[in-house]
């Protein structure tokens, strides 16, 4: 599918799952897979890292 | 046959391994976005189906925690308990309860404003280490090696003026090999361990870059660990260890929802597998 932000290809794995992270290899743009269906793919933006993100 | 449920915010290795393991082990698994959920003070444990027990693992502190609430106020088990998260994610607080159950850990210094903060660093001397309260992946933490680094560094935390900001967390900078030891425990049980090198700067943190490497868990390690996670209150943990050339092991950090991803590849155990295990038997006891 292509990227939201500047039209590149971006591959989402056959085995990706929904909430996994997709980068645009061009923009470097990141994408949370929001729906999938078989190949229909639904994409939104990835939240950015947060102060409190981590371990 | 059981059912656990995995609650994510931002689906990483770690969680699909732990989903793998336990479906491996012929258990449902419901796998659950804490971003699209919704919860109200009507709501019921049937409401949601997420099974026996519930492994908590947000990438975000703070859904984690308030989620994990919302999850026991439903009666549902989770791991770990909102307790356990609390104490772990604010470095202040699992700090003094290190101390509490005389585990040994760096001297540490609490002050609660800028002004109080420098008064006692020119008091104690240069250098110490600063760290936010909240947060991990080592953002934020910087040794204060002058006066001039202290007051640009307390100068930006003044203007950002966070509520955390106003909590000053100073540790002294331990003299170590340019290493620490990170621990993953379960229940009781010190289940792998890995020394991570530092790439330069004296963070080691391998969201950083820090150079992961087996460790053999030494008696003294385990029981350090297993002592620093009964005084956190149990569940499963990452305990971080310094080897202080002055006070031999000391414990500087017990994280709450443990990142597992590069020693599950290299560690004799099944890290993910005994997580899922634990969690099926905490619900038996």
């Amino acid at each position: 599918m292509n990227c939201p932000e500047c039209d590149a290809t971006i591959n989402i794995p056959d085995d990706a799952s929904v909430g996994e992270i997709v980068s645009c290899p061009d923009c470097g743009a990141d994408f949370e897979i929001a729906k999938k269906n078989g190949s229909n793919v639904e994409l939104k933006q990835a939240e950015s890292v947060g102060e409190d993100w981590g371990e | 046959m059981s059912k656990i449920c995995i609650v994510f915010d931002r689906l990483r290795a770690e969680e699909k391994m732990l989903q793998k393991e336990a479906s491996d082990l012929g258990h449902d698994v419901v796998m659950l976005d804490a971003k699209i959920t919704q919860i109200n003070t009507d709501s019921k444990k049937e409401d949601y189906g997420l099974g026996d027990v519930v492994l908590e693992r947000c990438v975000s502190y703070f859904r984690g925690l308030h989620f994990t609430a919302s999850l026991e106020f439903l009666d549902i088990p989770v791991l770990n308990r909102f307790e356990v998260a609390n104490v772990c994610g604010n470095k202040m607080f699992m700090t003094l309860l290190l101390k509490k159950h005389n585990i040994s850990t760096p001297k540490t210094y609490f002050s609660f404003s800028s002004e109080s903060a420098a008064t006692n660093l020119e008091k104690v001397g240069f250098p110490l280490v600063i760290k936010p309260v909240i947060g991990s992946w080592g953002r934020g933490v910087m040794p204060l090696k002058d006066k001039d680094t202290m007051e640009a560094v307390f100068e930006i935390r003044d203007i950002t003026d966070s509520p955390h900001d106003r909590i000053y967390y100073l540790q002294e900078l331990v003299k170590r090999p340019p290493r620490d030891i990170r621990i993953i425990t379960i229940g009781d049980q010190a289940v792998a361990a890995m020394y991570r090198k530092s790439s330069g700067g004296f963070k080691t943190n391998i969201a950083l870059g820090a150079d992961p490497e087996l460790c053999e868990i030494t008696k003294e390690m385990e029981d350090m660990a297993i002592k620093a996670s009964k005084a956190m209150g149990g569940g499963i943990l990452g305990i971080d260890m310094m080897e202080d050339d002055k006070n031999g092991l000391v414990i500087h950090e017990v994280n709450n929802t443990v990142e597992f991803k590069g020693l599950a590849r290299v560690a004799q155990r099944n890290i993910p597998q005994e997580m899922v295990k634990f969690a099926l038997d905490y619900i038996r006891k």
